[in-house]
């Protein structure tokens, strides 16, 4: 679509928004043209900065009016290009709707605008003795919206669940225009289910009621030193084998630990060649009783150096090297892919060992950071973007890496989400029959594919998303199981 | 603009919440990460058009996000370039240039402020008529007017005061532009300090700017020619250990080594800059401290805490006065909006974040502000002013550790 297309709509967004909240200015524009993942970059058509579900609704159906893709954006952070602009579109940016507009600590719920930041929720309740528990690395920045969205975790999520898990309510702007709310007390479909995970092919939330969790009585964190990623595991396998569900079980690798020290100088014991990081919390006579356990069994395993943290500021000090972890392996090489995969925690070495493998075999560093608890891996996939060829090197190490999960019965994605970068995979995951009956609930919701196309699914298919490329009906329509709208 | 420094940026966002721009607006172009990605496009062909360069100036240089910065990005650096590239490529509008050309030959040059101390003499209630004029006419102005502090009387420092006691140390010590001119007491009090912990304090006369001011507006040739004369002024005092009270100077003249080039780079190496916190901490007490009933919130200046780091020593030296008591000002990471010459230039802006701080200053309801910065004393003090009803007494670390060793039982604080 030619820029002259959409001067018309940016006219009819100045008209809704005011001037200053609209931007067509390219240089402008640029800065918006990538999220967290920036091997993905297109300039978007629009911008615009709504300041209210009223306005964003608004925008909406504007762009229902000339058939324009739309894209919602919160902080930019995420991993997967979810946010990833359309070039013939417009960028719904949330990042000035930050207003927690409700705290009601009796009912344990927090009412707040999608574009304040996961932190912020837990630093407006701390004091009533109160947090938010989904807590992704990026949660000092990244935005509420944009969790719900990707049904983002964190290394906490092993005890306490995902964001779908502390969701209570949301108001939405759906595909069409409309402002509609969904709750988890409605009867009939799960319909918040639906929309919480979609990466924004549903619609837009547009305020989230959140549930807030009682802070613990105790917390105990506990940093052990293992000569190897085998050893750790083990640990790991253990800990969990023996019914122990801690607040968070982490591991990070030599590679990730040399990038942590470099960038925050976060001091694990030297010569480690995996560090665990498992929180404890609850009553503290649970505490105490599990903290003796998992000691116990870090020490059978070949822990060689045990730290224990029981007071806020020796909990962050070993937090800051787990936490600045992605980021920080910007220390240590120019370039890096961040890859999200998920594989039953029992074979973790095994998957690990195969990693090796494959970065020995193609001359790429991967550094291993995980939540262990659940079989998540972050391998961060390392390349010198001026060498030419390892870019590319670094995309077949990052590919294998998910068919290895997919091989031993994981996932593709944790919970970053499948994003752009990620709907080739799909196909390696499901058939073509699952992914056309995902596409139906799509369709249910954005019947003109007009709310972030082009992310999750790897060919667009049905409901108007360029037809023709699916030949014939749709198995389900066939069967009279299901119809298009 | 150097493109390794710009490519070290990996778009993780870790900055935004750090931002005090992108806290007030939240847009991506004023974020670091934003700003960055426009340094990309000028160094790969884009122009430096007028939003360009807006985007830039908008930038309070507070350094937030060089402490957030996981990866380790020279924000600072990159924007001290920037602002070079910006006064090269973009022409300024009249106004704003004549405006530039006031400050940049006023405020580096004490004697010509001294001159400015008579017209900005003026009492209350003249102040009230004449900011709302000035407002209508050029809201930097008005600022000026705002932010200049009631003049006190002028204080003529001796060159040299002799350490109490056994001596411990000789430093030399910077007597800034505006602290100098404006806070004249807050260098009677640093001397004073350092003399009663054991320093013989050098205080060389006519030491100028240190270039502080010039060098965060991109005016480059002239933050060199100051940095050379300030190297050269305490080489021949003698002394090679600087102690500094101003936020600003101290972390200016700690990248003189960076700045200058060649043989004055080397020279610039062997004279040692330490911020007055940070030099008594490293120096440990000596002399006796005596009670202070007060509570106290501490001001974190950009140019201490985000450009030079120093947060915990200055709290450690205030919480070892007996009956002091500590309060911490929520959000404390994000600028005043004082930032050297921000406020004058950007005053809408500044304003807004001058008013959050005094908000969050108030909240702690605490008898005295601390502030080792002049920029931001006076800035706070005018947001302060400006709600009306409340006041607190902004003081400087310097004035209440003196209080402290000179058993006054009360701080001479610095007048609103």
């Amino acid at each position: 679509m030619s820029t002259m297309t959409l001067q018309e709509p940016a006219r009819r967004f100045e008209e809704l928004l005011g001037h200053g909240a609209v931007i067509t200015d390219p240089v402008r524009l640029r800065t918006y043209e990538c999220d967290g993942l920036t091997h993905h970059r297109v300039m978007p058509g629009i911008v615009v900065l709504p300041e209210s579900a009223e306005q964003i609704a608004a925008v909406v159906r504007v762009c229902n009016e000339y058939g324009l893709p739309f894209v919602a954006r919160g902080a930019g952070t995420g991993l997967s290009g979810g946010a990833l602009p359309r070039a013939d579109g417009v960028l719904i940016v949330t990042s000035k709707m930050r207003r927690i507009l409700s705290v009601d600590a009796a009912n344990r719920r927090a009412v707040v605008e999608p574009g304040v930041t996961n932190l912020a929720i837990t630093e407006a309740v701390r004091d009533l003795g109160y947090y938010y528990a989904p807590d992704p690395s990026s949660q000092q920045v990244c935005t509420i919206g944009g969790n719900v969205a990707e049904n983002s975790g964190g290394a906490h999520c092993l005890k306490y669940g995902f964001t779908v898990n502390h969701v209570l309510a949301l108001e939405i702007v759906t595909p069409d225009g409309d402002i509609v709310e969904l709750s988890d007390g409605d009867p009939g479909y799960d319909l918040l289910g639906a929309f919480i995970g979609s990466e924004g092919t549903l619609g837009i939330a547009t305020k989230v009621t959140v549930r807030l969790t009682r802070a613990p009585e105790t917390v105990t964190t506990l940093l052990a030193a293992f000569k190897d990623i085998e050893q750790g595991g083990q640990a790991v396998s253990a800990v969990i084998g023996g019914g122990i569900v801690p607040a968070a079980i982490e591991m990070m690798d030599a590679l990730a630990i040399e990038a942590a020290e470099a960038a925050v100088a976060c001091a694990y014991p030297e010569g480690a060649g995996a560090v665990l990081i498992v929180e404890l919390d609850g009553p503290a006579e649970e505490v105490a009783h599990q903290f003796g356990e998992v000691t116990r069994i870090c020490e059978e395993s070949g822990a060689f150096e045990l730290r224990i943290a029981d007071d806020p500021a020796e909990r962050a000090a070993i937090w800051r090297g787990r936490k600045s972890a992605f980021a920080a392996v910007g220390r240590i090489s120019p370039a890096y892919i961040v890859q999200d995969g998920v594989v039953p925690r029992t074979t973790l070495p095994e998957v690990l060992a195969s990693i090796d493998r494959l970065s020995r075999e193609h001359g790429i560093r991967v550094a291993n950071v995980f939540h262990a608890g659940d079989g998540n891996l972050h391998p961060l996939v390392l390349f010198d973007d001026a060498e030419p060829g390892a870019g590319e090197r670094a995309e077949i190490v990052s590919g294998k890496i998910l068919d290895l999960c997919i091989e031993h019965g994981g996932s593709i994605t944790g919970e970053h989400g499948v994003g752009v970068d990620k709907s080739r995979y799909m196909s390696r995951m499901f058939s073509d029959e699952d992914l056309d009956t995902m596409q139906l609930v799509r369709c249910a919701f954005d019947p003109r594919a007009l709310s972030n196309p082009g992310k999750i699914f790897p060919t667009p298919r049905l409901c108007g998303e360029v037809p023709g490329v699916r030949k014939g009906v749709h198995p389900l329509v066939e069967s009279g199981q299901a119809e298009h709208f | 603009m150097d493109l390794e420094l710009i490519n070290d940026c990996v778009h993780c966002g870790f900055c935004l919440p750090s931002c005090p721009t992108y806290v007030l607006w939240g847009e991506e172009m004023d974020s670091p990460r934003g700003r960055i990605h426009l340094m990309k496009q000028h160094v790969e062909g884009t122009p430096m058009t007028p939003e360009m360069a807006g985007h830039f100036d908008a930038c309070l240089g507070c350094m937030a996000c060089v402490t957030a910065c996981p990866s380790g990005v020279r924000y600072d650096r990159l924007i001290e370039q920037t602002r070079a590239e910006v006064e090269r490529e973009h022409v300024r509008k009249p106004d704003d240039r004549a405006l530039r050309a006031v400050v940049f030959q006023l405020f580096p040059y004490p004697r010509r402020l001294r001159a400015m101390r008579l017209p900005l003499r003026l009492s209350g209630g003249i102040r009230r008529k004449i900011i709302p004029r000035l407002e209508r006419i050029n809201p930097s102005l008005a600022a000026m007017a705002d932010l200049a502090p009631p003049v006190s009387a002028r204080v003529r420092l001796p060159h040299r005061v002799e350490a109490k006691g056994s001596r411990r140390a000789t430093v030399g010590m910077l007597t800034g532009c505006v602290q100098g001119e404006f806070f004249p007491q807050v260098n009677e009090a640093t001397a004073r300090v350092l003399a009663m912990e054991g320093c013989d304090v050098v205080i060389p006369p006519s030491q100028g700017c240190c270039g502080a001011l010039s060098l965060h507006s991109g005016q480059e040739e002239q933050a060199k020619r100051f940095a050379r004369r300030t190297i050269a002024t305490f080489e021949r005092a003698g002394v090679d250990t600087i102690v500094v009270n101003a936020a600003g100077c101290g972390s200016t003249m700690k990248d003189y080594a960076e700045i200058l080039e060649g043989e004055w780079a080397r020279r610039a190496g062997a004279i040692r800059t330490v911020d007055l916190a940070e030099y008594l901490a490293e120096l440990g007490p000596a002399a006796e401290r005596h009670p202070l009933p007060l509570t106290v919130a501490y001001h974190d200046a950009c140019h201490l805490a985000h450009a030079q780091g120093i947060r915990s020593q200055p709290r450690e030296l205030l919480s070892a006065i007996p009956g002091l008591e500590l309060k911490e000002i929520s959000e404390s990471a994000i600028c005043c909006g004082s930032a050297g010459t921000y406020n004058l230039f950007q005053p809408e802006a500044a304003r807004d974040l001058g008013d959050r701080k005094a908000e969050r200053v108030l909240a702690t309801g605490a008898d005295l502000l601390v502030s080792a910065n002049p920029g931001c004393t006076m800035q706070i003090t005018a947001a302060i002013r400006r709600r009306g009803a409340q006041e607190i007494p902004v003081a400087h670390t310097a004035q209440v550790l003196d209080a402290s060793l000179r058993g006054l039982g009360r701080v001479p604080t610095i007048p609103a």
